[in-house]
């Protein structure tokens, strides 16, 4: 396998920080990652020995599953951290959360939190790697390696397509990093969604075109991905409800009519069935949504394995 | 007897520099001339060093009593000195409040005890800060505060606000609005804009700003009373108080040393210490501050220092409490950026940080002249200096100009005729 850049000891907070050459390398180690969780037996011993936390302040069901399968898939020893019923609901604040875990010998930590710039915390307090799981609504840069390396297995590159993204944009962090990442590797994305959903100056910031009009954005689209619309928006005086919501933006086998003929759709889950997305689109053809979970636990796999200095030739192969 | 010897020396009557030596007699300027012999003076040689009037501040938080933690009067006054201060006003929002009598001689007892600095006090305009009833304002006044305000927790009640500023529109002292629209601002963490999207942080919109100071104008010209927009931070903010000046409101307004010198991008490390309210904004917002200034549309550069322990400050952003101290790196910091840079005059600087806030609370202090009393400071301006956190002598640390290089030191202050900050 081509593994020509060096990771190691490298956190993730975002996709800012990481070139296309790095991205591609995540990529190619993914694949191999991806055969390797095909295999009867899906384990390798590359990261025997090495400890590896789970620190969820928010609740999370597939991000930290999927990381403590590809943890495991490597032979890491893995500890969830879960703030529910943890020191945490004691009062203990983040840095003596960190000073303690530290303390016990970790190696690397799988942050997530709902106020953004946690992870790069966790990084001053540990002074180990750290891979963001998801902080606030500013970052998930997992998830939008998955999502770009769903598209890239299927399209061959990002590179010229174009990519919309559907719904509440601003508390969406996959957006964000998806943004970041999208555009480094040459995609043009285009955001849609109600304008008191979407944040400020995100052209300016991102690069990204901003429309807020459903069928504009999705005419010959090569990918769609709907995003996870919240009901508590609702009260927040953002949208007037999940109706009006989902016939101006909800994705129908109607409005995908007029993407490409072989237009991906995707959702980073979890889904809303009938409100961002109607079966009909979610259960499609072309819908990779499944397919996304399962390079997931890749995705993971091949970071940890960069980050953590794996040995690729000799051990994976 | 202290003999300040060949000093530039400002003026505060004429507005200008002069190289002469400066003779302080007790609490007393004595003589402003060149030559001064006085043989049973201390003398100090102030070749080649700016001596000013001793700074006024407008705006600041000593967090005494009920705080104390955070800072005291003593810190506080000591804070304040080391930044070539010698009168500061303190905000009401100490616990108990500072809505009554016996907290407010609480507050001045100490002060006096201390002594370091003039304290000033400003008293609350609603009971508990509570923005529900008018709080004792004639008690205060006679009491001694030299103005009003509900700093930081803005009265939303437009009724209570009006009957505020009537009430008090006699006493003749500035009601001083810490404009800021709830319903907008909500849960932001930073300027709404460019940052709060690429952070992925709560915004609070420039206009939680301006739609307060748009009504607090309208209260300030239906009333008559004098209104003190605190901590400017907006371009239209300062189009606002323009407009209201120019049509004879009496309405003056500060901008803190902060908000002149860094703007949004400051946050971009999620470094607390960069969380404050109003929050940094946009270049283009920070120009017009800088236009208000020169064109004296802001009367006063304020510190708004705002003491936070490093407990409170070492947590998740949108966790850590609003507000960053300003009292020993406010001159060295406009200083560097604004006057060495050549954008705004040092004697306009030394205009906004003395006798402007002077005359805004109508108190005797902020002027350097032959009789006044003996508030100065002395600064050398060539010094260049890391703003060092160890060298910090507040009780909190939390200063977004940590490690940042600036010029100008403060070598002494004289507050009273007294050395209230050496140098050593």
């Amino acid at each position: 396998m081509k593994n020509t850049l060096n990771l190691t000891g490298r956190n993730l907070y975002d996709l800012d920080d990481y070139s296309v050459e790095e991205i591609e390398t995540i990529f190619e180690t993914a694949k191999v990652m991806k055969e390797i969780n095909k295999r009867d037996y899906k384990k390798i011993p590359t990261l025997r020995g090495k400890t590896v936390v789970t620190l969820f302040f928010e609740d999370s069901t597939r991000t930290r599953i999927s990381f403590e399968l590809a943890a495991k898939r490597l032979s890491a020893d893995v500890v969830s951290f879960t703030s529910a019923g943890s020191s945490v609901k004691k009062g203990e604040g983040i840095q003596d959360t960190v000073y303690t875990l530290n303390a016990m010998g970790v190696d690397l930590y799988i942050v997530r939190h709902s106020c953004p710039g946690v992870p790069k915390l966790v990084n001053k307090y540990s002074g180990k790697p750290v891979l963001n799981a998801g902080d606030g609504r500013h970052a998930h840069p997992t998830q939008a390696l998955l999502d770009m390396f769903s598209i890239w297995e299927k399209k061959g590159s990002l590179k010229g397509l174009k990519i919309a993204i559907v719904g509440d944009i601003l508390h969406s962090r996959v957006v964000r990093s998806n943004l970041i990442g999208m555009k480094k590797m040459g995609a043009n994305v285009v955001v849609c969604g109600p304008r008191t959903l979407m944040p400020p100056k995100i052209d300016e910031v991102y690069g990204a075109q901003c429309v807020y009009d459903l069928d504009t954005a999705i005419k010959d689209a090569d990918v769609v991905m709907a995003l996870r619309m919240q009901l508590e928006r609702q009260t927040e005086g953002l949208f007037p409800g999940l109706s009006e919501f989902t016939n101006r933006y909800g994705l129908s086998k109607k409005v995908i009519r007029s993407a490409k003929g072989d237009v991906l759709i995707m959702h980073p889950g979890p889904m809303n069935r009938g409100v961002e997305i109607l079966p009909e689109v979610a259960d499609s053809d072309h819908s990779i949504i499944i397919e996304q979970v399962t390079n997931g636990v890749a995705i993971r796999m091949a970071l940890l394995f960069l980050i953590l200095g794996g040995k690729p030739e000799r051990e994976v192969a | 007897m202290i003999l300040l010897k060949d000093g530039q020396v400002y003026l505060s009557d004429k507005k200008k520099f002069e190289k002469a030596d400066v003779l302080i007699d007790k609490k007393i300027v004595k003589k402003i001339a060149p030559n001064i012999e006085e043989s049973k003076a201390e003398i100090i040689d102030c070749t080649d060093k700016h001596i000013f009037p001793g700074f006024v501040d407008l705006h600041c938080h000593l967090r005494d009593p009920g705080y104390t933690y955070k800072e005291d009067i003593a810190t506080g006054a000591v804070s304040a000195a080391k930044g070539g201060f010698t009168s500061i006003c303190c905000m009401p929002n100490t616990n108990p409040v500072i809505d009554n009598v016996s907290t407010l001689n609480y507050l001045m007892r100490k002060a006096r005890d201390v002594g370091k600095t003039k304290i000033f006090a400003i008293g609350a305009m609603s009971k508990g800060l509570e923005g529900k009833e008018i709080a004792n304002i004639a008690s205060l006044v006679k009491g001694g505060v030299v103005g009003l305000s509900d700093d930081g927790n803005c009265i939303q009640n437009a009724k209570l606000q009006l009957n505020v500023m009537r009430y008090g529109s006699i006493y003749d002292i500035p009601m001083i609005c810490h404009s800021e629209d709830y319903s907008l601002s909500g849960d932001g963490q930073v300027n709404y804009g460019y940052e709060s999207t690429k952070l992925g942080l709560p915004g609070i919109p420039t206009l939680a700003e301006e739609i307060m100071v748009s009504r607090d104008i309208m209260l300030a010209d239906v009333t008559g009373t004098h209104v003190h927009i605190a901590h400017v931070s907006t371009k239209r903010t300062v189009e606002l108080v323009k407009q209201a000046k120019k049509e004879g409101i009496r309405v003056t307004a500060e901008v803190t040393p902060h908000h002149l010198v860094l703007t949004e991008k400051a946050c971009e490390d999620y470094n607390t210490n960069t969380k404050m309210k109003p929050p940094l904004r946009s270049e283009q917002d920070r120009q017009a501050l800088i236009e208000g200034v020169l064109d004296r549309t802001i009367d006063v550069i304020a510190t708004d220092h705002a003491p936070h322990s490093d407990y409170e400050k070492e947590l998740e952003f949108i966790k850590a409490p609003f507000g960053v101290i300003g009292f020993e790196s406010a001159f060295p910091v406009v200083y560097t950026e604004l006057v060495k840079k050549g954008i705004i005059s040092l004697e306009l600087l030394i205009d906004k940080m003395t006798a402007r806030p002077a005359e805004i609370i109508k108190r005797d202090v902020g002027l350097l002249t032959e009789g006044g009393s003996a508030d100065i400071t002395i600064i050398d301006l060539d010094e260049s200096y890391i703003f060092d956190e160890d060298e910090i002598l507040s009780k909190s640390k939390n200063s977004p100009f940590i490690g940042k290089e600036m010029s100008g030191r403060i070598l002494y202050t004289i507050c009273d005729g007294k050395f209230t900050w050496k140098k050593a």
